[in-house]
């Protein structure tokens, strides 16, 4: 792939500021998914633009599974800050105290299937009708086949020989008492949009992106960064390598890549020449072939 | 950069899926370790070869079966465009997936097999095509490999494709015929030396040269009032827009302008892009308007300059294509939904069963069933403000909403 694809596509914009103001009208209790990755960063600075100069007239919602990357909190609560927005924390431990669910156990433990739990208790909790996320069709196969309001049953389960038809740019938010609908504004960017959206605004991002000096060990042939969360084996060493990260998920399932990517330029070029897709790198998605299919049904977003 | 969507429709057997994988492998848009996984999974399943369609077909029950169930959204790029590939399905239980993935469409793209010629799920795809108005068609004749790339074949399927097509076509809308193998690539990204008796361009060269629809800033003017936008705040005390997307046509500051339905008439006294202040806004830009004078607006109003009006009526007659198992019956109530507005329809009347494959019309209908297709006449609680879809494409189309399951039942084309 060449370099002259570095623009970013501005009808993307519109259509996702198009979506964002449905939610708002159609819904009374929206929020927004945020993780403090580069998806949700994009979701936060569309919404803002597309309520301009009014604020952003839901809040955010960060599901915090305890194994996060500490920029990308730091990161988040200075964004929140910055443009004074309404910000809830719900936590995985929390869920995993009142025994809700149970913590994995073993080399690949993670808590990225129990924070499904939580989200689905803090929809409940709050009355949440609509979920605004950042996910893309590109990043994987069972999102390339999910629509931009995408229904959920009361157990916020996603049952996709059943999706409704979504003609033109015509939204149907009309749900029954105790459904949600999770809304994909970005639904047809790729990886590479959301790169070049970020460079065009000049959008601030947390420093884990761009290369640094972490320790890690190798598993699986992948980078894994260390940390007390991650159930080592003993062939298994840290060593410090300069790295970044593509994707930011929990820690115990997201892979970094060798980089010396310093500026958003440096990680487009990277990118544009990567043989490796964005979600190669999240562990999580390599459970099964129907990983990703399998944790939506369950109501994961 | 723009970008073009297309969809395609057809089952595996086609090679639909093949050409889909091969367009991105040519363009470097399949990344090793999603190639990886194919070549797992087709192992896996038994097959010496790499079963490209794994690519795409992304549901359990997909794999499962070897079909495609829904549409699936492919992406790629060339230094001159971005593509948006729908991936529809092609058996007839899916037909209303096949609507959903191609009323966004620009270009239609249709696979023959060369072996088999013209099938009834051409004719379903192309009627389709024609219906949702998409301006190019292109019909890519596939698997030219398997009989020995021979042109009179080749020519014998554009003969029966366009004795059909002539009777269903729209003017202007422009049809292809491209032969292709997508097992080798032929005529896909290169020329095919197989094949010098074709003397058009490569699929891709064709799909990059394609004129968008230009025609949509010519069209009348129509802007939905989506949300209205009162911040309230200190510095904005008195701020208030009507946020919404340019349907259709090209609005501009200073501009006389008609609020519907009230009927009041006043000026663009400013439009706004998150913001940044612009002279002129065309259709599909997501803006906000500041009128000159206050007027009583809400969401679902539609703003119109005074020398553009639209239909206005309680009656509307419309094609409809039925998505939902309980059929639609005469006396049924259903919720409308035009663009950002909505209304009560109740069905008065129902005529012209249209059989896709023979073109024939049933007048005396009872009922519509799920995918099939009809004429259809509703009566709205409140007045809607359309043109005819074959006019305008963004104003002249509506869903249907059965209120019970809050399920989308049925899309209307306004006549």
């Amino acid at each position: 792939m060449a370099i002259h694809n570095a623009v970013f596509p501005r009808e993307l914009e519109d259509e996702a500021i198009y979506i964002i103001r449905e939610v708002a009208a159609q819904f009374e209790k929206p929020v927004l998914l945020f993780s403090g990755g580069k998806d949700s960063i994009t979701l936060v600075r569309l919404a803002y633009k597309a309520f301009y100069p009014g604020k952003i007239p839901f809040p955010l919602l960060h599901v915090d599974t305890g194994h996060n990357f500490e920029e990308t909190i730091q990161f988040r609560d200075e964004l929140v800050a910055e443009l004074g927005l309404e910000l809830i924390v719900r936590y995985v431990q929390d869920s995993i105290d009142q025994q809700k669910v149970t913590e994995e156990t073993g080399k690949y433990a993670s808590r990225n299937v129990l924070q499904t739990v939580t989200l689905l208790d803090a929809i409940e909790e709050f009355g949440f009708d609509a979920c605004i996320g950042g996910a893309r069709r590109d990043e994987e196969k069972a999102r390339a086949k999910e629509r931009i309001f995408s229904v959920r049953n009361d157990f916020g389960e996603w049952d996709a020989k059943k999706q409704r038809p979504e003609l033109f740019d015509m939204l149907n938010g009309k749900i029954n008492m105790g459904e949600n609908v999770r809304v994909f504004p970005i639904s047809n960017w790729t990886e590479l949009d959301v790169w070049n959206y970020i460079r065009e605004e000049q959008l601030a991002i947390p420093s884990i992106y761009y290369s640094h000096e972490r320790e890690t060990f190798e598993r699986d042939g992948q980078i894994l960064p260390y940390s007390p969360f991650m159930n080592m084996s003993e062939e298994e060493s840290v060593s410090t390598r300069l790295v970044r990260f593509r994707t930011v998920g929990d820690m115990t399932c997201t892979a970094a890549v060798e980089s010396t990517a310093v500026a958003i330029e440096d990680i487009i070029a990277e990118i544009l020449s990567a043989t490796v897709s964005e979600r190669g790198a999240r562990i999580d998605d390599k459970r099964s072939e129907a990983a990703m299919e399998k944790r939506k049904q369950a109501g994961y977003f | 950069m723009d970008v073009l969507k297309i969809a395609t429709a057809g089952s595996v057997d086609d090679g639909k899926s093949t050409l889909i994988g091969r367009l991105l492998f040519e363009t470097n848009s399949i990344t090793t370790d999603k190639l990886e996984a194919i070549m797992a999974s087709s192992k896996k399943k038994g097959l010496d070869y790499v079963d490209l369609s794994l690519l795409t077909d992304g549901l359990i029950a997909e794999r499962e079966q070897g079909i495609t169930i829904d549409v699936a959204h492919i992406y790629f790029s060339t230094p001159t465009r971005k593509f948006i590939i729908a991936d529809t399905p092609g058996h007839f239980e899916y037909t209303r997936n096949m609507v959903t993935g191609a009323s966004n469409a620009n270009v239609s793209m249709i696979l023959v097999d060369a072996r088999n010629g013209v099938v009834e799920q051409t004719f379903r795809h192309f009627y389709i095509s024609c219906l949702l108005r998409i301006p190019n068609v292109v019909v890519c004749v596939n698997k030219m490999d398997l009989v020995d790339y021979d042109q009179t074949k080749f020519e014998e399927i554009k003969a029966a494709f366009m004795a059909f097509a002539e009777k269903v076509r729209f003017p202007g809308q422009e049809i292809s015929f491209i032969p292709v193998s997508s097992l080798y690539g032929e005529n896909l990204v290169r020329q095919s030396a197989h094949m010098p008796w074709y003397e058009g361009v490569s699929l891709l060269s064709l799909l990059e040269a394609m004129p968008l629809e230009q025609h949509l800033s010519e069209e009348a003017s129509r802007f939905p009032v989506q949300y209205v936008v009162r911040p309230k705040s200190e510095e904005f005390h008195d701020y208030r827009a009507y946020a919404g997307k340019v349907a259709s046509g090209l609005l501009r500051k200073g501009e006389r302008v008609v609020v519907l339905p009230s009927g009041q008439e006043t000026t663009i006294a400013k439009i706004e892009k998150f913001g940044r202040e612009i002279e002129a806004a065309q259709a599909k830009e997501s803006i906000s308007l500041l009128l000159e004078d206050d007027v009583d607006i809400s969401r679902g109003d539609m703003i119109v300059p005074i020398s553009q009006l639209p239909q206005q009526s309680r009656q509307l007659a419309a094609t409809i294509c039925w998505m939902d198992k309980k059929p639609l019956r005469v006396g049924g109530t259903y919720l409308l939904q035009h663009g950002v507005n909505t209304s009560r329809a109740k069905v008065s009347a129902l005529s012209n069963l249209i059989d896709v494959a023979t073109l024939g019309a049933d007048s005396a209908v009872s009922e519509l069933k799920l995918n099939e297709i009809a004429d259809v006449q509703l009566k709205t609680a409140k007045e809607v403000f359309y043109d005819s879809f074959t006019e305008n494409r963004a104003n002249g189309a509506f869903i249907l909403i059965d209120e019970g399951t809050n399920s989308t039942v049925g899309v209307g084309l306004i006549r």
